[in-house]
Formats: C-alpha cells, structure tokens, sequence
C-alpha cells in the first residue's frame, strides 16, 4: 500500500505490491514472446500486451466488489458456466468434433476456463452454508462431489485433460480446507493407482502418447517424446545466465514446439538463464504467498476458502507448466498463466486476482471500520 | 478416537492447519522446481548445451579430395581428374516434376534415373543435395550451366573422378573405387560422408586396404538450419583436409611395360629390386579397367568381366595358386648339398624313372648328368634320384627358407600362400604318410607344391642375394633388414651359376638378354596342369587352352652383381621356356635399355594385333556383338 498525500486514495488503496508483481511477470511475458517471434512484437507480444491490460483493469476494477456480491453470484456463475460447458459439448456433437468454446462473434469464450473460479467460489459458499457440526458427514460431501464432477466430467470429453486437472485440483482443495475427513483424500488416491491403468485404456490415442513417452521419453524422441525433450534441452542449454536474450537457438529455430504456448517457460529459460527462471517461480511464489495471506487473514468462511481455493488455481497452473516442460509431468497442455501467449489463461488468472483483491480490500476495509 | 462434536472453533483449527499443510506442500514443490531447474540447468547443462548446437549447426559435408597413388618416383599411378555433376537442392527447387523433365531432355536421362531422383526428392531434407548424373561430359554441363536462370534448384558443378592413367594395367594392383553399399554404411557407423553424391570408397585392391590413408578428412560448410531444416545462416565452414599421398615401391613405367608385354596372355609377372626387397612391377593381366569402375560400371561390362576365362578381376600375382614346377629345382639342389650331395656325381637319365609300379617321366633322355646339367637342362631324373635319396625332411624346410609357402605382410586383403609339403603336414591335412612318391613329385614342384608369382620372384632374390629378401610395396614402410640365409656361400656360388648356365645355353638359351654385359641367371618351370601325352604337350594346337601346362620362368640380373630379381607365371602357357622366359627378358630388357624395350614391344604388339585399348575395345565389342547388345558409343575423351 502507498501512502501518500500526492497520490488519490481510491488509488493508494489498491495492492500495489500485488499488481506491480503481476505486472513484472507478465512484462516480462513480453520480453520472452518478443523474443520468441524472432525479436518482434508481432504476432503475440503486441496482442498479449493488450489482452495483459485489458484484464488488469478488469481485475482492479473487480476489485470492488463486496464479498456479498461475490457470494451472491457463486452459485449463478457456477450454473452459467455449466450451461455453457453442456452447450460447447452439445455443439461439438452437432459438429462432430472436439470443440472447446463457443464462438460469439467477436470473442471466443472458452468456458471451461471460467469454471476454475467458478468452481472455487461454489465449493467456498457450499461449505460456508455446511454447519460445522455436519462437516463430516457424508450430507457434506455428495453434494461437493457432484458440483465438482459434473464440469470434470464435461471438460475431461471436450477433450481437455489439462483443464480437467486444474478444475478437479482446486475443488479438493477448497474441500480438503474445509476440513473433510482424511479418509476422504487417501481413498482415492489409493482407487486413483488401481483405476489409473483402467482410465488410460479410454484416453484418446493423442493422450495416452503423452503418458507414455512421459514414462519413458525415449521410447519416441522424434515423436511425442520431442515436446519434453527438446524443452529440457533448451532449460538445461541455457545454463545458469541463459544465451542471451534473443540468442536462444532452440527456440529460435523452432526445434522447441509450442514455444511461445505451453513451452514458454523453455523459451525463457534458454535465454535468462537458472536465474530467469528462479527469479519468474520466486515471482509467482510471491503472488500465491499474497493469496494465501489474504485467506489467511479473512474473517469469514467464505472468504477464507475462497482465497485459498483462488491463489490455489494460479499455484496449480504454475506447478503443473512448470512440471510439464521440465520433464516432471506429462505433457497436458496447461499454460504458464501471464506469461503463455493466449488470452484464455491470462482472463482466468486476472479473475482469481481480482476476486482475490476484492476480498483483500473487505478485509482492510472490515478491520478499519473496527 | 472417541466421537466428539465439531464446532466452529474446531473448524478454524482444522482450516489454519491444513492451510500450513498446503503452504508446506506448494513450497515444497516450488523448492522441487528450482532443484530440478538447477539440475537441468548446471549439472546436466554440459550435455544439453551439446545437444542444443547438434541440434543447431548442421553440416554440409564437403568430401576431402582422395589421396594420390604414386610410383616410386612420383609418376602418378591413380590421381583425381576433374568431372561435372548435376545435383538438385531440394530447398530452392520451385517446380520440381517440371524441372526433372527439362533435365531429362538436356541430358538424355534414362527413365530409371527419373525415377530413383524423384525418390531421392521425397526423401531428402531440405539441404542436402540429390544427385543427378556423374561424370556428365562438358556439352551436357555447359547446356546446363547457360540455362541456370531458368531451372530454380539445379546446381552443375565441378568434382573429382579417379584416374588411373596406366588403365587396366594396374587394374589388379590398386583395385578400384565405388559409391559405398549399405553394408559398408552401416559398418562405419552411419557415417553421413558416404552418402552425399559423388563420395568414392576403395573397393577392392590398394585403394580399399590404403581406404584410411587415401580418404583424407572431411571438411564442410557448417550452417544454421531450422528444425524444418530451413537454412538461417551460413557459418564459418570447417576445412577439409584431403587424403595422403601413398607412394608405392613401383615403377610406373616397368610395370605397364610388363603388362603390356603379356599381351593376350593370362599371366602375372613380379619385378622385385634384391637390395631392399622392393617390388617394381607386379602386374596381373588381362585385368578391369578401374575407370570404368570408378565412372559405375554397367551390367553388361561386369557381365563380360566375370565370364572370360582369363579371369580379369582375380590378382594373379598374389591370389592364385600353381605348382611351382621346375622352377624348385634351384632351392632343391640347395637342399640336396646342404644334406651333403656331391655335385659332381652323375645319375643316368633315361627317359623314366621306376618308382614301385609307377613310372615317372623326363622330358627328354639326358643321359649321365651332374648337378650342373641337371639345372641347366632340367632334367627330373636326376632329382627324382637325388632327392628321395636325400629325404623330403631335409628339402622342404630349404624350399621355404627361399620364400615358398612364405606369408609376406603387404597391403592386400586377400592373398593367398600355398603349401610346400612335408611329412607332418601330409599327416596333418590328409591323415596319410608320406611317400616316396610325394619326394619324388616334390623334388620337380608338382603334387602338392603350389607357389603364386610372387613367391617366385622372391626366391630368385633369395637365390640371388643369399639373403632372406621381403617383398616391399608401400615405401613408407621401413626395409626389413635381411638376415643371411643358412646356405653355405659356395652352395650359392654353385647353383647361380648353373642358373646363369640355363639362360646361356640351358632351358632358357632364347632369352639371353640383347644387353651387352648385363648377363641373366634363370630357371624355367613348365607346371602340369593336365595329364597330356609328350606329343600332345608339344603341339600348342591340339590342347586346348584350359589343358596346357603353366609356363613359369625366374630370374636375377646381373648374375654376377644381381640387382633385380624377376618372375613370371603364364597361365597355360606351355613350356616356361617358350613363353615365360622371354616376357621377363624383354622386361628385363626395359630395365637396362628402354628403347631397345619398346620397339621389341611394339613388335611384339603389332604381331598381337595392336596396343592394350585397342584389344580391349575390340574383345569388348565381340562380346556386345556374341550377345546380342548394341555396340557402345565412342568413350569421350
């Protein structure tokens, strides 16, 4: 917070230390994407920049909101989407193919990507509307299940693996907060290791690639094991002071696909360096340690759950990138929000920041007013 | 854990611990990143900074020019002529069905090169060049070169053929070279220079035994090429280092005049110098013309290689076996008194020799000689006698100390040794003891005995010198000292001048040298090959060719200061002193007086009707016409 005589208060008020973070990634976003195209705004850093903007004033001016508004919409939000989510998959039958958004006009709208707030805020007022005394019993949980499982389910046939994760990992963990039964957690992570191979056996032959070669990712090197490999040759190429912006030939020379996508993190890293690339995971560290607190320090239920569940999706989207193009994880197609060219992931994270913001201005304005 | 009531204070308990269990849990992962960065980033970083410029920087090999094969005295023996060649660069080719059809009709391709380029299109990466045509004559290159502007992608530049001035006169000896076959590709690891077009390896002869000598390393243009492989940049090229020269301990000249001195023959001849051992001329004829391997040879032209009966594509000098004939009777007199044979005593020669129930014939009936006339005339009676008086244990380790049955380390992969028998062996190899009989057929070189040309050379240098002689070809190896030989000096001084006897007035009196002074020492051998009658044998015309007699024939000159030791076998030539004995003479000749060398030459080739090219053109054009081919087109110059 600046304070200062000089400077507004509507304006001194805002989390600046949040929003000049969020704004030191994703200008240097734009340093990577610039780069990326050949040292060149054009196509993506430009057209980034703007859709950055754009979002960033959404997010402060959602950053308004009372937390009443917030919970008010939870549960319409979360029914719209779904709506939406059965109308993509209701098109994508008419069409008879894979289909992820629903074209309007002008902007493509893709909803599974509003499902991850959405999904948190649902799960968040759900559980404020549970009694703590019934927070064990089975009536706690069925209905989560179902608010959580029938989007999965629906983002899972799009077919969009990666999404599914990110959804699925932030309703647990808004349940797994509001204090569900251990047994709740450890179960199906011990049915996940038995249905596992069962769930591989109807995966689309595109997915059930990527797990193998994550396996073994020399089973198929020129294949689908070139995603992961080419991407740790251009991290560990890199070195500890990177190529030199401009410099990386992996990227440059297109050996590193998807290079300015989901591989974005590979790009930067040939070029900064293991000092570009701590300083980026410190950056987004900083940024999900400011959602924590914010839950941490938020009076009520709501608020609580659903700062953890929001600063929680931007965590999982970062690990799981970050996992992916290091060879951690298998390739599931989950962008590095901020940094990642495409609009999708940038809309959902400046969302989860500014409903975060929003119920960090309640909590300031709540403990002035006491 | 006994039942107890939730409450909202419990509730907050539950909630700030699971939060510090979540906060743990995505430092944790956080703390993972950062360690597995670090470890791509440091510890592995050596070995993806290598794969990243493998990845980066291609190269575009630029083959090392083959190294020289040289004589003795730096005349060329094989040596790189510049060609033209037509390559297509997939990357700049615009409309390349349209292109290869203009090419087609530029330079007469024929459908199956259509073919086999518009396969080797489809396959290549965007780089590397497809070949067109070798070897392409200047007219064809020149109509190419004028048109450029028009055919987007054609590159005619100029490259390297191998040249062998001397042609199939030293077909046998240095062998030939070839684009590499799939086998050999993968036996060098997929080595990427053997691909590109126009690349030659030895294949046979010195040029593949010398491969690593003569290849040289290559160089290339390194560039910046996208995973697309889209040329970015070109970077600095890495120079090509061409191959060494290989001089070899051969005289151009004499060799080419031996081999053209066989003339229609199937023969080998070997020129070694007794001093160091050096071979001077060794070659092998009727042989392959290596150009026409080194341009691709054709079907038909290995078709009329592998069919004639003179066996042009097997080295005789070093790869085929024969009995040695008389030409042992020298190094078995040696033996025989070394094991205390007086020289002067006589046997009767009568014609045969009775041996159990077998007779053993002479060529002629010499009556009562000693062991002077014995080699001199070569009478096999008299070591029929000798020799099983004396015992095969005391001749055979005599006839190998002069160098039969003797491995020689000398740059060719496949040579072959022969046998001269003993005992032992006969019970090794055919679980039999050794007889009379085998003495007998021992002591004139025949039965089991069995020698290539080289050999032969190498005992007349032993024979010559007293000394134990090796063979010497590559002169970038050292002269191996030679060691004195357990004859006795006065032994020596006997058998060369009997061996001087049979060039003056013995076997071999037609092949006195024309030299004033210079005086040759020699012994002729004339190896059975077929049971024939003596008045078959005699008469050239009756016996076909395959059922003559070998005609062999060694010598040393000077015989009084020997310096030159020479050797030839002449396959079913007949009597050595007919055919065998004068090729080494004239070349021998050529040693001493070229000209007077060379005119005997060309009578002698004008009796055969013309030089070497001329023959083999003509023999090339029977064989098209005996099977029904059309005759080739005039060679370009």
């Amino acid at each position: 917070m600046i304070t200062s005589a000089i400077i507004p208060r509507p304006l001194a008020k805002l989390p600046w230390r949040l929003i000049f973070l969020v704004t030191g990634i994703a200008m240097f976003g734009l340093v990577v994407l610039y780069s990326a195209a050949g040292g060149s705004m054009h196509p993506w850093a430009i057209k980034q920049a703007m859709v950055f903007f754009a979002f960033l004033g959404l997010a402060i001016a959602m950053s308004w909101m009372s937390e009443s508004t917030i919970k008010a919409i939870a549960f319409p939000l979360y029914g719209i989407t779904l709506i939406m989510l059965l109308g993509v998959e209701a098109l994508g039958f008419v069409s008879k193919g894979a289909q992820r958004w629903l074209d309007l006009g002008p902007i493509k709208l893709q909803p599974s990507e509003f499902m991850k707030p959405a999904i948190v805020l649902t799960l968040a007022r759900f559980y404020e509307l549970v009694p703590a005394a019934e927070i064990r019993k089975w009536r706690a949980i069925w209905p989560a299940l179902l608010l959580l499982g029938i989007p999965a389910l629906l983002i899972l046939v799009q077919p969009d693996l990666g999404t599914c994760i990110v959804v699925m990992l932030c309703g647990v963990t808004v349940m797994f907060l509001a204090g569900l039964p251990w047994w709740f957690f450890a179960a199906p992570a011990a049915a996940f290791a038995v249905a596992a191979p069962i769930a591989y056996g109807f995966m689309h032959g595109y997915q059930k690639k990527r797990i193998d070669t994550f396996i073994n990712p020399d089973s198929d090197p020129l294949g689908a094991g070139y995603h992961i490999a080419q991407s740790k040759i251009a991290i560990g190429s890199g070195g500890v002071w990177g190529k030199g912006f401009l410099h990386g030939s992996q990227s440059h020379l297109d050996y590193l696909p998807e290079g300015h996508t989901d591989f974005v993190f590979a790009t930067m890293a040939e070029e900064w360096g293991l000092v570009g690339g701590v300083l980026l995971i410190l950056a987004f560290a900083a940024v999900i340690r400011w959602g924590m607190q914010v839950s941490q320090n938020a009076r009520t239920r709501f608020a609580q759950l659903a700062a953890a569940g929001l600063s929680a999706t931007v965590f999982f989207y970062v690990a799981i990138n970050l996992m992916m193009v290091m060879g951690l994880a298998p390739v599931v197609g989950v962008p590095l929000p901020l940094v990642s060219y495409g609009g999708s992931a940038v809309m959902t994270v400046m969302l989860c920041l500014g409903l975060l913001m929003a119920l960090e201005r309640q909590q300031r304005t709540v403990s002035r007013v006491i | 854990m006994k039942h107890m009531r939730i409450t909202t204070a419990h509730q907050s308990i539950t909630f700030s611990r699971r939060m510090m269990l979540l906060s743990g849990a995505q430092a944790a992962i956080g703390g993972l990143l950062i360690g597995r960065m670090g470890w791509l980033a440091i510890a592995q970083n050596e070995k993806y900074q290598l794969l990243s410029e493998s990845n980066r920087v291609q190269l575009i090999p630029v083959p090392p020019r083959r190294g020289w094969i040289i004589d003795r005295n730096g005349k060329p023996i094989a040596i790189n002529k510049a060609s033209f060649r037509v390559d297509l660069i997939p990357q700049q080719l615009v409309n390349g069905p349209q292109i290869i059809a203009r090419l087609q009709q530029l330079m007469n391709l024929p459908p199956d090169e259509v073919e086999r380029i518009t396969r080797e299109l489809s396959q290549s990466r965007g780089f590397q060049p497809v070949s067109v045509a070798d070897n392409v004559p200047y007219e064809q290159y020149a109509a190419i070169t004028v048109r450029m502007p028009e055919l987007p992608g054609v590159a005619a530049s100029q490259g390297f053929t191998r040249f062998y001035p001397a042609g199939s006169a030293v077909g046998q000896l240095v062998g030939y070279v070839g684009p590499a076959s799939a086998a050999e590709y993968e036996k060098e690891n997929k080595n990427p220079l053997l691909l590109i077009p126009g690349v030659k390896i030895g294949k046979e002869g010195l040029e593949k035994s010398l491969e690593p000598v003569l290849r040289g390393e290559p160089g290339g243009q390194r560039v910046e090429v996208t995973a697309r492989g889209k040329l970015v940049k070109e970077l600095d090229p890495k120079p090509d280092r061409s191959g060494g020269t290989v001089q070899l301990t051969i005289d151009a000249d004499l060799h080419e005049y031996a081999a053209r001195r066989i003339g229609d023959q199937s023969a080998a001849v070997v020129v070694m110098d007794v001093t160091n051992g050096d071979i001077l001329a060794m070659p092998s004829m009727p042989s392959f013309n290596p150009n026409d391997f080194s341009d691709g040879i054709s079907q038909n032209e290995w078709k009329m290689l592998s069919q004639n009966d003179h066996l042009p594509l097997v080295d005789k000098a070093l790869e085929s076996l024969y009995p040695s004939g008389s030409t042992i009777k020298p190094s078995m007199a040696l033996a025989l008194l070394n094991a205390g044979v007086d020289r002067a005593q006589k046997v009767n020669c009568t014609g045969a020799f009775q041996l159990g129930n077998h007779t053993f014939h002479c060529d002629k009936r010499h009556g009562p000689l000693d062991m002077d006339g014995a080699v001199v005339h070569s009478c096999d009676v008299y070591f029929y006698t000798m020799c099983l008086r004396v015992g095969a244990e005391k001749l055979s380790p005599m006839v190998r100390s002069m160098g039969f049955g003797e491995k020689f380390d000398l740059p060719f992969e496949t040579q072959r040794y022969g046998t001269i028998p003993d005992p032992d062996w006969m019970m090794r190899k055919y679980h039999r003891k050794w007889q009379g009989y085998d003495t007998v057929n021992m002591s004139i070189g025949q039965g089991m005995v069995l020698i290539n040309p080289l050999q032969l050379a190498v005992m007349a240098s032993r024979l010559a010198t007293g000394k134990r002689v090796i063979p010497r070809l590559l002169k970038s190896r050292p002269v191996t000292p030679q060691t004195q030989l357990a004859v006795d000096q006065d032994h020596l001084d006997f058998i060369r001048k009997a061996m001087w006897g049979v060039v003056d007035h013995g076997t071999a009196a037609a092949a006195k040298l024309p030299l004033n002074g210079i005086q040759m020492a020699g012994k002729t051998g004339t190896a059975q090959t077929h049971n024939l009658s003596a008045s078959e044998r005699g008469d050239y015309t009756s016996a076909t060719w395959k059922l003559r007699d070998h005609s062999l024939f060694m010598a040393f000159v000077p015989f009084d200061n020997p310096r030159y030791a020479c050797a030839t076998i002449v396959e079913h030539g007949g009597f050595g002193a007919a055919v065998a004995a004068p090729l080494v003479r004239d070349t021998v000749t050529f040693l001493y007086d070229k000209p007077k060398a060379i005119a005997a030459l060309q009578a002698f080739e004008q009796s055969i009707g013309g030089t070497l090219a001329e023959r083999e053109a003509r023999k090339e054009a029977a064989w098209r016409q005996a099977n029904g081919l059309p005759p080739l087109p005039p060679k370009q110059a």
